[in-house]
């Protein structure tokens, strides 16, 4: 079945909220004070991203459900963000991977959004794409000096960026939208311009691309790993125990 | 990590025909780094339209022991102060 403009909508936003969460986990934790505050930047961009994505989901459903909705009153198996961000944080280089794996994809999204036929969409890419400019800046910096650094920082580097590698053929895609492809809604593959992209990073880092081909896909149509429920749980909690509370 | 980066002092421009006015520091292990982290840490709420970002190593202080000896002569010397000079009635409001 083809994806709807609401799916694509709901893709993108647990895309931003759940990265948006796993981001937020390091705050306290990130190497120095600096890292904390710039992750907790990042962290709350992407908050503010899946916000807009969920209040404008709730617009296209039409069924009277805000932004906490989507956030706080669907399981996993109801959400549609790439596996890829929900894989847990790893050591700072694993983190850094993941993020630029990411961020790439979201600069190429953002950009080709600018220019959607819906006028919210393109209106909110207007903004996104300034914000993840910045997050790449930061992720990709990250990684070349990772992979430019010391041995055991190159070493783990390599690793991370092999160990998130198998999770990026989502972040380029759904192979069940070419419908709003054709309608305008979204723009064009995204896919050689984030290969060609990513290929420059690592090199510019001194780190292998991946050369294995071997894909985990699911997360678009809700099939998700054993790491996105306990961050659910950690993320509900609250919002669950007290229904419609304020603060 | 337990190495510390070095220090790097930031200056901020608040607005175009503004000086940069010195802000804090942050630790990065280098200049773009730096600047990253300056923009999260000091332009949060829109404070800026450039940034500077200086190793502390590099600037040259002046020692507080020689306060004296740098800034004390100049309270006597009131020449220095425009306001020591009477200026003829012809010359109003300057």
């Amino acid at each position: 079945m083809a994806a709807d403009l609401l799916t694509h909508v709901l893709r993108q936003g647990d895309r931003a909220l759940v990265l948006s969460h796993r981001l937020a986990q390091w705050i306290t934790h990130a190497p120095t004070l600096e890292e904390d505050v710039a992750l907790a930047n990042i962290s709350l961009d992407l908050l503010g991203q899946a916000r807009h994505l969920f209040t404008y989901a709730g617009e296209l459903e039409g069924e009277g459900h805000d932004e906490d909705h989507f956030a706080y009153w669907r399981d996993a198996s109801e959400f549609r963000n790439p596996l890829l961000v929900e894989q847990p944080n790893g050591d700072f280089a694993v983190t850094i991977a993941r993020q630029v794996f990411h961020d790439q994809a979201a600069v190429l999204y953002w950009e080709s959004m600018t220019d959607s036929g819906d006028p919210t969409i393109a209106a909110l890419a207007a903004r996104a794409r300034n914000e993840t400019a910045f997050h790449l800046q930061h992720s990709a910096g990250w990684l070349i000096r990772l992979g430019d650094g010391t041995d055991e920082s190159r070493r783990r580097a390599q690793a991370a960026v092999d160990a998130m590698w198998p999770f990026t053929s989502e972040l380029l895609g759904a192979d069940d939208e070419g419908a709003l492809r054709a309608d305008g809604l979204i723009g064009e593959s995204i896919e050689s311009t984030w290969q060609v992209a990513v290929a420059d990073i690592l090199l510019g880092a001194g780190l292998e691309r991946p050369t294995s081909t071997e894909q985990c896909t699911g997360g678009l149509h809700g099939a998700h790993s054993e790491h996105l429920e306990p961050l659910l749980h950690e993320m509900q909690g609250l919002a669950r125990a007290h229904p419609g509370a304020t603060w | 990590m337990s190495t510390v980066f070095p220090q790097w002092e930031v200056f901020v421009r608040a607005r175009r025909g503004l000086d940069h006015q010195h802000a804090g520091s942050v630790h990065a292990p280098d200049g773009e780094t730096a600047l990253r982290a300056a923009r999260d840490l000091f332009t949060r709420r829109q404070e800026g339209v450039s940034l500077w970002v200086v190793p502390s190593t590099e600037i040259v202080a002046s020692d507080p022991a020689d306060v004296d000896a740098l800034f004390g002569p100049a309270a006597d010397k009131a020449y220095r102060f425009p306001t020591n000079y009477d200026l003829p009635p012809e010359v109003d409001h300057m």
